[in-house]
């Protein structure tokens, strides 16, 4: 292997990684808000994708104009959801951590029927758009442009969060209701409100996701579960809650991923990912970042 | 549901009573509960029993082949979701990787058939203990995980071995084992047109699974892991070997899911990696204890009942024309279930059980939070 090949795959990974980053912090998120696993996190994936191409074939607007409106619809989606299903599953008297694994799985489940029911099992594509089929030349290594789109949108979405997190208003009503939610109900912030809200952002940061992979990926109902395994492991790895622990776990995912796929097979790419994570929650049962 | 049918029974007072020696028994012996404790557990026995004599007669009133897969299906969840609830139920651990167990039997029984002639009788029992040792040794590094981090890993795990026996070539690879066509016979389990000795052989192991629980409930073991389940850090402190309780688990839960892979493998005389290994395996073992009742003796049966003729019937009336119906019902049914049941089906049944029960959850809400 040469050097130059092995740049490659470093880059085509880390390219990815972000990508895998993005759609974890989302899932990251909402569990540090309220220690909740979305298990439809992928259904809400394959849901931007077909958003993003659905704008596509009505109005033949580019995905990458399209993003502001997916990730607008992902985000009244997410805060749709908590105050249709999640908020009631969050009341259960008995077996709350059971009712909320199954809730999601069951609305995962519902959401990939409809899809199938309205959109057809048929695999979709966006023929033309503006970036895909082109490629950037840097010293000889390959980048592809439309996930050379996605990591620079990722990596942006990261500053914006780490921003709202740190310095805004609703972040620090975050932050606090994580902390304590019955005690951010006495200095008057609504709780139901901000798990809404911290619903809709993730939702909207997996749009973001969902409306560049559009451009380069197959569109179909089942598209969201493969990543979504992925996007957990990810989580798991760099520490539920942690939205830095997601940043780091996806790039090390994509670079294991690459990695795997050169040295093992592309059929074994997923092996690698997952023993690296076997691996490390071996080592650190609350993943790299965890500190619950 | 014994534990919670006896005020001071209940898990938070069992661990120390479960240590306790001679004097303890003694005066348990002489509390006046303890005969209806008995009476009910009889109850239980006889309506068990009734049961299955009842589903032992249902294929002579019921010919139609269709149907009796279904009852075979419905029999072959109820046992296996027994097995998850040992783990997820009674001691809280929820895996969502059983398929790999499941897998595990599947193909230990089957290579052994086609490839030395062993019968699957034997087969099986092979399968159950390889099944219930890999549950060791996976319990060994990730019992040390909580919650959400263990039932991720055993997705991943599942997903690894899937993985591997997709790129397995002597295995079959994806492509499967098809388990050669030979004469009806027993010693063989292949039965060509005969549905009625896998509805014989799924009602047994139901039972074998129910009774195994049942046996449990009221032991040492049993209390211990409902023990860990509500917090295993008062439980160590109490004295419960909470480590050893979640492997002692692990293993029988693993055993028995084993079992009903080898024996779906000689119903099916077909297996592949994605039907004996896939992830929608390990939601459907999962599944009838969650919506029967995690953790009771019932639920796990209760669920079957429910949810796989209906999943069957969806299937089989919108399935093929892939519009998704099917999907839609099966995920609009669980979502329901979790949202208005919480307790499971089971708790339609008893009304003041539920309501000795509720205050007490209501009294300690963390415990139930995190599984």
């Amino acid at each position: 292997m040469t050097l130059q090949s092995l740049a490659q795959i470093l880059a085509s990974g880390l390219l990815m990684g972000l990508i895998y980053a993005l759609i974890a912090a989302g899932l990251s998120l909402i569990f540090g808000l309220m220690d909740v696993v979305n298990f439809a996190h992928g259904e809400f994936l394959m849901l931007a994708m077909y958003a993003t191409f659905g704008i596509f074939a009505a109005t033949a607007l580019d995905p990458v104009l399209a993003t502001p409106i997916v990730v607008g619809a992902m985000f009244v989606l997410g805060a749709f959801v908590y105050l249709a299903v999640i908020r009631y599953a969050m009341r259960a008297k008995a077996n709350i951590g059971m009712v909320q694994v199954f809730a999601t799985f069951g609305l995962g489940i519902t959401i990939r029927g409809l899809a199938q029911h309205f959109f057809t099992p048929d695999y979709r594509s966006i023929q033309t758009s503006w970036l895909a089929g082109h490629t950037l030349d840097l010293a000889g290594i390959f980048l592809p442009v439309p996930q050379l789109f996605g990591a620079v949108l990722s990596c942006l979405s990261f500053v914006a969060l780490f921003f709202v997190i740190r310095r805004t208003d609703f972040g620090r009503a975050l932050e606090a209701t994580r902390e304590d939610a019955g005690a951010v109900a006495l200095v008057g912030i609504d709780k139901n409100r901000v798990f809404a809200l911290g619903w809709g952002l993730g939702a909207a940061l997996v749009g973001i996701a969902g409306s560049v992979m559009a451009i380069f990926f197959y569109i179909h109902p089942d598209v969201g579960s493969s990543f979504a395994l992925i996007a957990y492991v990810t989580v798991a790895l760099g520490g539920f809650g942690s939205i830095f622990g997601a940043l780091a776990a996806g790039l090390l995912v994509g670079l294991v991923e690459a990695i795997s796929a050169t040295v093992l097979s592309p059929s074994m790419k997923a092996i690698g990912i997952y023993a690296v994570y076997l691996v490390v929650v071996f080592m650190r049962p609350r993943g790299l970042f965890g500190n619950l | 549901m014994a534990s919670q049918e006896l005020p001071g029974r209940d898990s938070s007072a069992v661990a120390p009573r479960a240590e306790a020696g001679g004097r303890e028994r003694e005066r348990i012996d002489h509390d006046a509960s303890l005969g209806s404790f008995a009476r009910r557990r009889h109850r239980k026995l006889a309506v068990a029993a009734l049961t299955t004599v009842a589903i032992a007669l249902l294929p002579l009133v019921i010919h139609d082949v269709y149907l009796q897969n279904i009852i075979v299906l419905t029999l072959m969840y109820a046992a296996l979701s027994q097995s998850w609830n040992i783990l997820g139920g009674y001691c809280g651990q929820i895996s969502l990787g059983h398929a790999i167990y499941f897998g595990i039997g599947a193909y230990v029984s089957t290579l052994l058939f086609v490839h030395a002639g062993l019968t699957p009788w034997l087969g099986m029992l092979i399968g159950g203990v390889f099944a219930a040792l890999v549950a060791l040794a996976l319990g060994y590094p990730f019992f040390r995980l909580r919650g959400h981090y263990f039932t991720i890993a055993t997705i991943v795990v599942a997903e690894t071995g899937l993985l591997l026996m997709l790129n397995w070539d002597f295995a079959g690879g994806a492509q499967g084992i098809q388990i050669p066509y030979g004469p009806d016979s027993w010693a063989h389990l292949q039965f060509a047109r005969d549905k009625l000795p896998y509805v014989y052989f799924a009602l047994g192991f139901a039972l074998l699974t129910w009774l195994v629980t049942f046996l449990i409930e009221d032991s040492r073991w049993g209390y211990w892991w409902r023990a860990v389940k509500d917090n295993a850090e008062a439980a160590e402190s109490l004295g419960v070997v909470v480590f050893r309780s979640k492997m002692a688990a692990a293993a029988l839960s693993a055993f028995f899911t084993a079992i009903g892979g080898s024996f779906y493998a000689a119903f099916v005389s077909y297996i592949d990696p994605d039907s004996v290994m896939g992830f929608q395996l390990s939601l459907l073992i999962a599944l009838p204890a969650v919506l029967g009742g995690i953790g009771t003796l019932w639920g796990p049966a209760l669920g079957a009942l429910v949810l796989i003729p209906l999943t069957e019937l969806t299937r089989s009336y919108f399935g093929g024309s892939g519009n998704g119906l099917d999907l839609i019902i099966y995920g609009v049914l669980i979502m329901v279930i979790a949202l208005a049941r919480p307790e499971g089906l089971t708790s339609l049944f008893g009304r003041t059980r539920k309501a000795r029960a509720t205050p007490q959850a209501r009294a300690n809400p963390e415990a139930r939070a995190n599984p």
